[in-house]
């Protein structure tokens, strides 16, 4: 070990810059613990039973209904972008010839539309969803909004991952006959659904964390809507509203704290089912 | 010479560049065949266009003929489905699918429409004891295929091609990634698969070659120098080229 320093120490050069990659770590890392502290610090003695309290109200200003919200939210976005983005990768893939132009105008587009701030997706999801089709301020059309949000994220991760698929399991499938099809749905996707899945992961930790696209869409009505044409707020929205208002700072820090343990608990959960899906 | 399969003054380019000119060659039924060269002599790519694996690469195309049973298997309403079912494959690395042992042998069935348990039960036993793997895995069947050595992965993927009862299996360079132990298990098999089947195999080993097959085509920058009976050409090439090969004085 000092036989190591002493190397350092002969070379100031590299001294310096061992110096400054540690501190760069150590930074990096106390920012984040801090941050996770202070939250679960401020947050943890406001959460209360009536905080979760079915029905909303000024006095109680329950986030219940804003996290069932949440759930359908996520629900809904990804039954409506998993399917399309998945469709869309196994076509670039598996179908598209190389170097043919309509990919390259794809891969422009999902680039393009993966650089989009999200306000600008808000915007269009209420000028198209909200007023042109008068859906209103409503669960379907932030659902719908998100989507497309996310959409070109799962095309990109769900395209890697099948491109990772070793080109001689789709030579073993061909080889005893299957047809495409077959190959495409038996062999490649399930060797792929890790990737996919990582993919997804990320989605949900986006659609959870969305305020701005949300506001302009589904509305900050806090209750749980009695239909997906209803409004409702999910909870970054929720807390959002809290703090903008100022009257609720501590349940605002307390709504922080459920927000990071629900998307750590996703995370967890969708690690869990890659890795038993990925098994055999 | 009772043919099973042969090809008529076959081309194939790949863009451009052509890789065979003008291959004609009868494989008999029963017999092992070993197709021998240096690399980029075209002896893969004549492999793959016997089962059209050819078809999968873009920029691809083939003239004159291929016979199986008397039809030319590159005619318009050929079932390519059908087709590679009687004409298996086996490649050069082990590639068996990320899942059990039992799901990658009952794959092929499967596909051609067997659904019985009892039937797909049966098939897989067969086709590993025919592939002298039943012993080593029946009691992890359920386990997944990528937990085996590389050269019961290969006799894996052997059992697999027999699983769909083909009548010719071809090989390509099947032994190349594998240890001298692995490889001398996959050539007593193909051995005595002689008997049901019929071989085609790509060898850069000499000496497997000598060892295992009837028969013996060389190739040599697409062409087809020298196509006899397997210790006749190794004790009397009739081409200098063919004798400078085999002797180790290039490739």
């Amino acid at each position: 070990m000092s036989k190591k320093l002493k190397e350092y120490i002969r070379h100031p050069g590299s001294l310096f810059m061992m110096i400054l990659v540690i501190l760069a770590a150590c930074i990096t890392f106390a920012v984040l613990l801090f941050l996770l502290a202070y939250i679960l610090v401020k947050g943890i003695p406001q959460l209360k039973p009536s905080l979760f309290a079915l029905e909303y109200t000024t006095e109680n200003v329950s986030m219940l209904p804003a996290i069932i919200n949440t759930l359908f939210m996520t629900l809904i976005s990804l039954l409506i972008a998993v399917p399309f983005g998945i469709f869309s990768a196994i076509y670039l893939v598996e179908y598209a010839k190389r170097g043919n132009r309509f990919v390259n105008i794809i891969r422009l587009t999902t680039e393009t539309l993966s650089g989009i701030p999200s306000i600008v997706y808000g915007l269009f999801g209420m000028l198209f969803f909200v007023t042109a089709l008068k859906w209103g301020y409503s669960l379907l059309a932030g659902a719908f909004t998100l989507a497309i949000m996310i959409l070109p994220l799962i095309m990109r991760t769900t395209e890697e991952a099948l491109k990772a698929v070793p080109d001689t399991f789709r030579e073993g499938s061909f080889g005893l006959g299957a047809g495409k099809l077959r190959t495409v749905f038996r062999i490649v996707l399930p060797a792929a659904v890790p990737g996919i899945l990582a993919g997804i992961i990320l989605a949900v930790g986006r659609i959870v964390g969305e305020t701005a696209a949300l506001i302009y869409t589904s509305g900050t009505v806090a209750q749980i809507p009695s239909s997906v044409f209803g409004s409702g707020r999910t909870l970054a929205v929720h807390m959002y509203n809290l703090s903008s208002e100022g009257l609720h700072m501590n349940e605002s820090y307390a709504t922080a704290v459920v927000l990071l343990v629900l998307v750590t608990g996703i995370n967890a959960l969708s690690g869990f089912a890659a890795k038993k899906l990925s098994q055999i | 010479m009772n043919a099973i399969i042969e090809s008529k003054e076959l081309k194939l380019w790949y863009g451009d560049y052509q890789v065979l000119k003008s291959i004609s060659m009868e494989i008999p039924e029963h017999e092992i065949t070993a197709l021998i060269g240096p690399s980029g002599c075209g002896k893969s790519t004549f492999l793959k266009t016997l089962n059209r694996m050819n078809d999968l690469v873009e920029n691809v195309r083939i003239a004159g003929e291929v016979n199986y049973n008397g039809h030319n298997i590159y005619a318009p309403n050929v079932d390519v489905t059908s087709l590679r079912k009687e004409i298996g494959m086996v490649f050069q690395k082990p590639n068996p699918f990320p899942m059990s042992i039992y799901d990658n042998i009952a794959y092929g069935p499967r596909t051609h429409g067997i659904r019985s348990k009892v039937k797909l039960d049966e098939i897989v036993e067969q086709s590993l004891r025919s592939a002298a793997l039943w012993d080593e895995v029946k009691d992890r069947l359920k386990k997944s295929a990528l937990g085996l050595s590389g050269g019961q992965q290969q006799r894996l993927c052997i059992a697999r091609a027999i699983s769909v009862h083909p009548r010719i299996i071809c090989m390509d360079e099947s032994t190349a990634s594998l240890d001298p132990i692995s490889t001398s298990k996959i050539e007593d098999l193909v051995t005595e698969l002689k008997s049901q089947y019929t071989v085609i195999m790509v060898t850069h080993n000499m000496q497997q070659a000598v060892r295992i097959s009837d028969r013996c085509a060389f190739f040599l920058l697409g062409e087809l120098v020298e196509y006899s009976r397997t210790d006749e050409m190794f004790s009397r090439p009739k081409n200098k080229k063919t004798e400078d090969y085999i002797t180790g004085r290039f490739g």
